[in-house]
């Protein structure tokens, strides 16, 4: 496996060089080598694209029954006891500690199984070589590695789910002291072991993947594909992998002293402690909040991580079907170069209320704020590729023009949160809830959906069924905006978040009886979801048959690869580009690929 | 018989499920292969105008049910229901209306758009597209446009944040308050206006749940070195409640916020105030109330109405759980609690010429 590594690697440097008979011939592929540890770039991206399907629907599954809870704490499901046992749903109740834990595991497991190695780790894993016109990534062993690795930080965040205590149940966050004291909370014994062993292994599955995404960009682009050449989908998943190498690390340092703190007696987050029924503490001089610091330097970062590639897919996908360019291409590079090093720059708008000081929040505030000039610019422009375009409403374009419309929605209230003086009012409250599952978990799944449905055909040669994407996307988006909208009033109510029952609050009551309504919809559309599901396994096997090799018409390399293409992307020469990736309706003409060559009389734009 | 009953049930709550999913893929089953029948683009042009429609017809009910969910709960929300409480409750709602007014506009403005251009600019046979790849003046446009209004809502917001977390006034009624796992303790600094001082390893559950250095102890460090801690006279008179705390109408009040365990967040919704409490780092916070408890039970026209104090940080299990009360009240009223409260160092150390506690003791015995 090692050799055909290297050989590949050769022939994928060389790529102006002939060399078809290589890739003519067939490798003597076995089911471990093809299926399971494969270096095949689209390979790996299904198995990250699956792994996340596998993951989204058992953090799905979670906030389902929290929901539960929330919107029927007085009624008792007898089954439930049956299904999951007395430690998580005695007498037919979720119990706190179990509602805590299925809180904290859904968060986690979302934000980074789903939404950062299944979004990304699918799409940079299948676009970044069949865009740029390369064979493979840079190391296709690393590639493997990245993905067993996720993988093995799976099979750890599982087995948590299974131990004594229960799973880590102290917020995704992971604010020590609590998560630091096992006898603080009991979900900070050996769930919590377990969860920063997790977190470790993905972090690493995450640098391995990162730093192969940014060598492969940078170095392996085919003939003609200048930078200002690429498809927005890639300088997003570029800017994406710089985001992660250089903000992982951070967190994985933040892990490192908080597994010090837990196991081998240093106090680097710890100070000043008594906890009931043990007494007082000998930890002295640490600080709560470093934890929080180092946290966000990745927390935040990680909110884009998540967001760029949603936004890079909508800008290719829109443009491809409104039969126009995407509208300023290089104001669209540029705010996603301006969101990602602000990225870097706004972590503590999470802090406001933690003591900080007052004159660095309010830097905080500027900061976070000017955030919103790079995104109402990419607003506008995907406005303006819809004016006057040719729309062709495949599912793929309606879950990218939902998605415009929930980072619009999602977007606006970060403007609300991000100024301190409202924060104070909003802050850990449903409000804040609503805006970042509405901005960075709907908006980014729809992201992830509009990818799926786009990309399909290319991944399997086959289509998933249209009016069940239809389907899918409309109960999605109506049931989003159902579940999230409300939940902004609940937080103006100012219930706060992480709340295992309300009854006893005078203050919140009133507003946590539309819980019932939430979690009804929420059901529906976690079922929804199963629908997509069928769809998406269905398709693969009994799908109907792609029969062309540019289904959407569109410009860019992958495109121009066989239907079903094999290890190694192109059978002959990798196509040389000559074009920017958004020539569409250009002389009126209804597309033109990328490799196609200038024409005499063809006009510049 | 019950659980045969409900295990019917089940099923067939699941048998349901199942069928209603047979029947959507059975039909899209059969619009697929209509379309193939069609060909590519006649189905291409019926999905168009089907889900054009339904683009429009989203923003349209969208925007009523923007509307109609804001009239059932908006009147739920904290500016409605009684109004902010504090001065700086007042400045925070202007600010947040103002928020809303700006963001609000482009709201609709901006989905207004996306939905209409989706309607309107759909696939039609023998419409070309405008080619139009980019524009300096569009895009200086809404680069500067949206900075301006920022600029505008970042001014309002620092004035208001320098103005909240400013050093609170000098008349100020000042109280501790401490959270742990789950609940809130208060202190206040006793006649002679000065907290006495404290340390953690003298915190004693049952006595002592502040840890006051109110006697001469030895305790061990955690290099394992003794360390003298003087008796610190100020604590003598502290006092130091559980559960409720006082406030004055129209007299600001400053809170030292403490935390004996983990994390916990001081949350006055109604204020509009919040503050983490650190453990190992005190943090505080200051508001004026406008309005005692009484006042706001006619506001809101709820006679159980209660400040509360919401533990606002994951803290355990507990959590939801950790709530803490403010009583406003005037200043009379105020002086006649006050004037009930016994300094905690006295029930736990008392003076030896008053040995009342004895004789209470001595009659539970007899009985």
């Amino acid at each position: 496996m090692i050799t055909e590594a290297v050989l590949h690697n050769h022939d994928v440097r060389g790529h102006d060089v002939h060399s078809e008979d290589h890739h003519e011939h067939h490798h003597h592929e076995t089911f471990i080598s093809k299926y399971v540890f494969s270096m095949d770039h689209k390979m790996i991206a299904k198995q990250f694209l699956i792994t996340g399907m596998v993951w989204a629907i058992v953090g799905g599954l979670m906030s389902v029954l929290f929901r539960l809870q929330l919107g029927y704490p007085n009624e008792s499901f007898p089954w439930l006891e049956d299904l999951l046992g007395k430690w998580w749903a005695e007498k037919g109740h979720i119990t706190p500690q179990a509602y805590y834990a299925l809180v904290t595991t859904h968060g986690t497991v979302l934000v980074f199984f789903v939404l950062t190695a299944g979004l990304s780790g699918t799409f940079a894993n299948f676009l970044i070589p069949l865009q740029i016109g390369a064979r493979d990534m840079a190391s296709p062993f690393m590639n493997m590695l990245s993905y067993w690795f996720f993988f093995l930080a799976g099979v750890v965040m599982m087995c948590s789910i299974f131990v004594e205590n229960g799973p880590f149940s102290g917020g995704w966050t992971a604010y020590p002291p609590l998560s630091a004291l096992g006898d603080a909370s009991p979900g900070s014994k050996t769930g919590m072991d377990l969860w920063l062993t997790s977190m470790s292994l993905f972090i690493i599955s995450s640098l391995l993947g990162g730093l192969n995404y940014i060598a492969t960009v940078l170095n392996m682009r085919t003939k003609g594909m200048s930078m200002t050449r690429l498809p927005l989908t890639i300088w997003a998943l570029f800017f994406t992998a710089v985001l992660g190498v250089l903000s992982f690390p951070v967190l994985l340092s933040g892990c490192v002293l908080l597994i010090f703190d837990r196991n081998f007696g240093t106090s680097f987050y710890l100070s000043d402690l008594f906890v009931n029924g043990v007494g007082a503490l000998p930890n002295e001089g640490g600080s709560a909040i470093l934890f929080q610091h180092l946290f966000w330097f990745l927390g935040h970062p990680e909110v884009y991580i998540i967001l760029l590639p949603a936004m890079g897919m909508v800008s290719e996908i829109l443009s491809v079907n409104s039969r126009k360019p995407i509208f300023g291409y290089m104001a669209m590079v540029g705010s996603l170069f301006a969101i990602a090093i602000l990225a870097f720059l706004v972590w503590a708008h999470h802090m406001f209320v933690t003591g900080l000081n007052p004159f660095l929040g309010s830097v905080f505030v500027l900061l976070t704020l000017l955030i919103a000039v790079p995104s109402a610019i990419k607003v506008f422009n995907w406005l303006t590729t819809l004016w006057k375009g040719s729309i062709r409403f495949t599912p793929a374009m309606m879950f990218a023009i939902g998605f415009v419309s929930l980072f619009i929605s999602g977007g606006l209230t970060g403007i609300w949160l991000g100024n301190s003086a409202l924060d104070i009012h909003l802050h850990d409250t449903y409000f804040v809830v609503a805006h970042f599952h509405i901005v960075m978990g709907v908006a980014s799944m729809f992201g992830m959906f509009a990818g799926i449905y786009h990309w399909f055909p290319k991944m399997y040669g086959k289509y998933l069924n249209n009016t069940l994407g239809y389907i899918h996307f409309w109960a999605t988006i109506v049931g989003a905006y159902l579940i999230f909208w409300p939940m902004h009033y609940q937080g103006l109510a100012g219930m706060p978040r992480r709340y295992y029952d309300f009854s006893n609050w005078e203050s919140f009551k009133d507003s946590a009886s539309i819980n019932a309504f939430l979690s009804t919809i929420a059901m529906i559309v976690f079922m929804v979801q199963l629908l997509f599901l069928f769809n998406f396994f269905y398709s693969i096997f009994k799908g109907r048959k792609v029969t062309t090799k540019n289904p959407w018409e569109s410009n860019t390399l992958e495109w121009t690869t066989p239907i079903n293409p094999g290890h190694g992307n192109w059978p002959g020469e990798i196509p040389e580009v000559h074009r920017w990736a958004y020539d569409y309706g250009k002389d009126g003409k209804e597309f033109i690929p990328q490799d196609v060559p200038l024409g005499h009389d063809e006009s510049q734009h | 018989m019950g659980a045969t009953d409900y295990i019917m049930q089940m099923f067939l709550v699941l048998a349901v499920i199942a069928l209603i999913f047979l029947v959507i893929f059975q039909i899209s089953k059969a619009s697929e292969y209509v379309g193939v029948l069609k060909g590519a683009k006649e189905s291409r042009k019926q999905t168009n105008k089907v889900n054009g429609f339904l683009m429009l017809a989203f923003m349209v009910i969208g925007l009523f049910g923007v509307w109609y969910c804001n009239k059932i709960l908006a009147p739920k929300t904290q500016m409605f229901n009684g109004g902010p409480a504090s001065e700086q409750g007042l400045k925070v709602d202007s600010m947040l209306m103002t928020t809303l007014a700006i963001t609000g506009v482009v709201f609709v403005f901006t989905q207004v758009l996306l939905f209409w251009f989706a309607f309107k600019y759909q696939e039609k046979e023998g419409k070309k597209v405008y080619f139009f790849a980019h524009s300096t003046k569009l895009e200086l446009l809404w680069t500067v446009v949206p900075a301006i209004f920022l600029t505008v809502l970042v001014v309002i917001g620092l004035r208001n944040w320098f103005s909240f977390t400013s050093e609170a006034p000098a008349n100020a009624l000042q109280v501790e308050i401490t959270g742990k796992q789950f609940g809130w303790i208060f202190r206040y600094a006793g006649k002679d206006g000065e907290f006495g001082k404290k340390y953690y390893r003298m915190i004693d559950a049952a006595d002592n749940s502040l840890g006051l250095i109110w006697k001469d102890t030895i305790v061990n460090r955690s290099n394992g070195e003794p360390q003298q801690l003087k008796d610190d006279k100020y604590t003598h008179d502290d006092i130091v409640v559980e559960q409720t705390m006082y406030a004055i109408k129209g007299r600001p009040v400053k809170l030292i916020i403490n935390s004996r365990d983990v994390i916990h967040d001081v949350g006055l919704t109604h204020f509009r105030m919040k503050m983490d409490a650190v453990p190992g780092m005190p943090t505080t916070l200051w508001f004026t109330p406008i309005y005692t408890t009484n006042e706001m039970k006619e506001r809101t026209n709820n006679p159980n109405f209660q400040y509360e104090i919401s533990c606002d940080q994951m803290c355990g299990n507990g959590h939801y759980s950790m709530k803490g009360v403010v009583e406003v009240v005037t200043q009379a009223e105020y002086d006649v609690w006050a004037a009930k409260q016994k300094p905690k160092y006295l029930s736990v150390f008392p003076p030896a010429e008053a040995p009342k506690t004895d004789t209470t003791k001595a009659g539970i015995a007899k009985n």
